[in-house]
């Protein structure tokens, strides 16, 4: 009898695993903005790389004789000069190196202080995730922005800090994300099923928790780099962020919203970057949502 | 609901006090005194000073008489403008950042709101669209980009109104500032908006509505605006907290008299007491507004049990 009843159940058909990734993949390649975005983004990284080598002029070169000239080819000067008669085209690169940077390393500083909290309060759960929470809501309701500015003034501009304390400061939603994912994760059956088979704790987050959290923390780094460079253009336009003549895409837009009736492009062509950089990082991390959260499937 | 109320104005302590703490601890762990200048005091009368100032007692009694002093409403003085006390310079410019901030929130309310309502209605079609790349563009133009080019745009080259100024709060001051302090939150609101309509104008009770032949003015107006706004309200509490974030850059472009610009004035002179007495007072106020807006919430949406 049983034997019959197995004969009868069709031989399951070999079905190519399909990971999260490249489901993802296969509907972020059809959103053509988030694409194009991304493409902007790696070539904007690549400009402002690679592009003050092929200039004559340093960041912090003078040229006294073409003060505040517009832009033209024939100077060299493709962006024009600022009032000191510095080269726009080189100060915009490297306004945006320091830009894209305190953007990539401060995310990473909240990235990596907002999971191990979030997967920590997440998975422990109980008394501790209820206290670990309670830090992080009344972390929550202070304004952030004035402990950064307020950070600056106590401790001089300093642009290491500038990282540390926007990626301190900035971790919180992190956490809460991760808990939250952590926490559904918890109970779902292959985790109990690996806690069955007696896999540690260590290897169970590393191995289960960490892989499954993955898209939502990649929506969210997305999210929060356009942030964190808006914090810091932010600290430096009121003249706290950046110190001269290093400078950030904050301190260009400064300096040419200072000149902007005599010298239009000094605001024009930071301001340009700028919008264009975050614009791109929103779509892309707008794309990236649709295409991995599962609920929206 | 005055159990609800009351909890949650318990559970807000904590955080003012944390706010307090940090502000001062921040501060005092500050290297280099308010004193410290380019020609160093006598001996004595330094000491003088500091014993005015109470700096030379023991930290935490000094954080007690901060925290006294905060309840009472008073910041102590400011260590650069040697005439006023920091309350006293909050008091001057609260009421214009608060017509300033009051009105971007407002404006941003009623354009974000019709907006997202529109786009929701229309999704997927050109309107939508269009008001979802316009409100993306709003949200990635920094304010302090879109200050300088509304003023290059209206002030300089059409001279239709002042390029800065407050001129005792009247409306052609105002427009300029309170247009670039509300738009990025426009974007956001009307995304939310959009967002919750078109989840809200999916349930089974607006299905009914339609189905007893209803307009559309009237399902949108009277049914699904309510539960739609309700993520938008739970908003407010971050949106004033970026508005009043916002208004330092704002009224530092355009020169208008309000807190913001004593902060950022502070901040460059070191002024450690006005920039802390700023902090803890800005903290003290998103606080309070998250609290009024906990309890909007608790009170539209029934699903919120208060018990």
């Amino acid at each position: 009898m049983t034997i019959e009843v197995a004969a009868h159940t069709p031989v399951p058909e070999q079905v190519e695993g399909r990971s999260l990734w490249i489901d993802a993949w296969r509907t972020l390649r059809k959103n053509r903005a988030a694409i194009v975005a991304a493409a902007i983004l790696l070539s904007m990284t690549l400009l402002v790389l690679v592009g003050p080598f092929f200039s004559p002029y340093a960041y912090d070169f003078t040229d006294w004789g073409n003060t505040s000239i517009g832009p033209s080819l024939s100077t060299g000067h493709v962006f024009g000069t600022d009032t000191l008669g510095r080269d726009l085209f080189v100060r915009t690169l490297y306004g945006g190196r320091i830009s894209l940077l305190v953007g990539l390393v401060a995310t990473v500083v909240s990235l990596l202080i907002g999971v191990a909290y979030g997967a920590t309060a997440g998975y422990l759960g109980g008394r501790i995730d209820n206290a670990m929470m309670r830090i992080v809501d009344i972390l929550y309701a202070m304004p952030f922005m004035f402990f950064v500015i307020l950070l600056m003034v106590i401790f001089g501009r300093n642009i290491v800090l500038i990282f540390v304390a926007i990626g301190a400061i900035n971790w919180l939603d992190m956490a809460r994300i991760v808990r939250g994912q952590t926490l559904s994760l918890k109970h779902k059956e292959f985790v109990e099923a690996a806690e069955a088979l007696g896999v540690s704790t260590f290897a169970l987050i590393r191995r289960h928790i960490v892989p499954n959290l993955l898209g939502v923390v990649a929506v969210y780094v997305t999210l929060t780099i356009p942030q964190v460079i808006l914090v810091e253009s932010f600290l430096s336009f009121l003249g706290l962020g950046v110190q001269e003549p290093m400078t950030s895409w904050g301190a260009l837009v400064k300096e040419g919203a200072e000149e902007m009736e005599s010298a239009p492009w000094m605001l024009l062509f930071p301001a340009v970057f700028l919008a264009t950089t975050l614009f791109c990082f929103n779509f892309l991390g707008d794309g990236l949502r649709d295409a991995l959260d599962p609920k929206d499937r | 609901m005055l159990r609800y109320s009351l909890r949650r104005l318990l559970g807000a302590i904590p955080t003012l006090l944390v706010l307090i703490a940090l502000a001062f601890f921040m501060m005092r762990a500050a290297p280099g005194g308010p004193f410290d200048q380019e020609r160093s005091l006598p001996a004595d009368i330094e000491a003088n000073l500091r014993a005015a100032y109470h700096l030379d007692e023991p930290l935490y009694m000094q954080f007690g008489r901060y925290l006294g002093g905060v309840i009472r409403g008073d910041f102590g003085p400011s260590f650069q403008y040697r005439d006023f006390t920091v309350t006293e310079l909050i008091a001057t410019g609260f009421p214009v950042s608060m017509r300033l901030g009051g009105s971007a929130i407002l404006l941003a309310l009623i354009i974000g709101v019709t907006a997202g309502s529109i786009a929701a209605l229309r999704q997927n079609r050109l309107t939508d669209h269009a008001v979802m790349t316009v409100s993306m563009t709003g949200i990635s133009i920094p304010n302090f980009v879109m200050a300088p080019i509304l003023i290059l745009v209206f002030a300089i080259y059409f001279r239709w109104l002042p390029a800065g100024g407050w001129g005792g709060g009247q409306l052609r001051n105002m427009v300029l500032p309170v247009i670039a302090l509300a738009l990025p939150q426009i974007a956001y609101i009307s995304r939310l908006t959009r967002g919750s309509m078109i989840e809200v104008l999916r349930s089974n009770f607006i299905r009914t509505a339609k189905a007893q032949g209803l307009s559309t003015q009237t399902i949108v107006l009277k049914h699904a605006l309510k539960p739609a706004l309700l993520p938008v309200v739970s908003y407010l509490g971050p949106a004033t907290a970026a508005v009043i974030t916002g208004s330092v850059v704002i009224e530092q472009i355009f020169g208008v008299p309000g807190i913001g610009r004593f902060f950022v004035q502070g901040a460059l002179n070191r002024d450690y007491t006005l920039v802390m007495g700023v902090v803890v007072f800005y903290g003290m106020l998103i606080i309070a507004f998250n609290f009024l807006v906990d309890l909007a919430y608790a009170w539209l949406d029934p699903k919120v049990k208060y018990s």
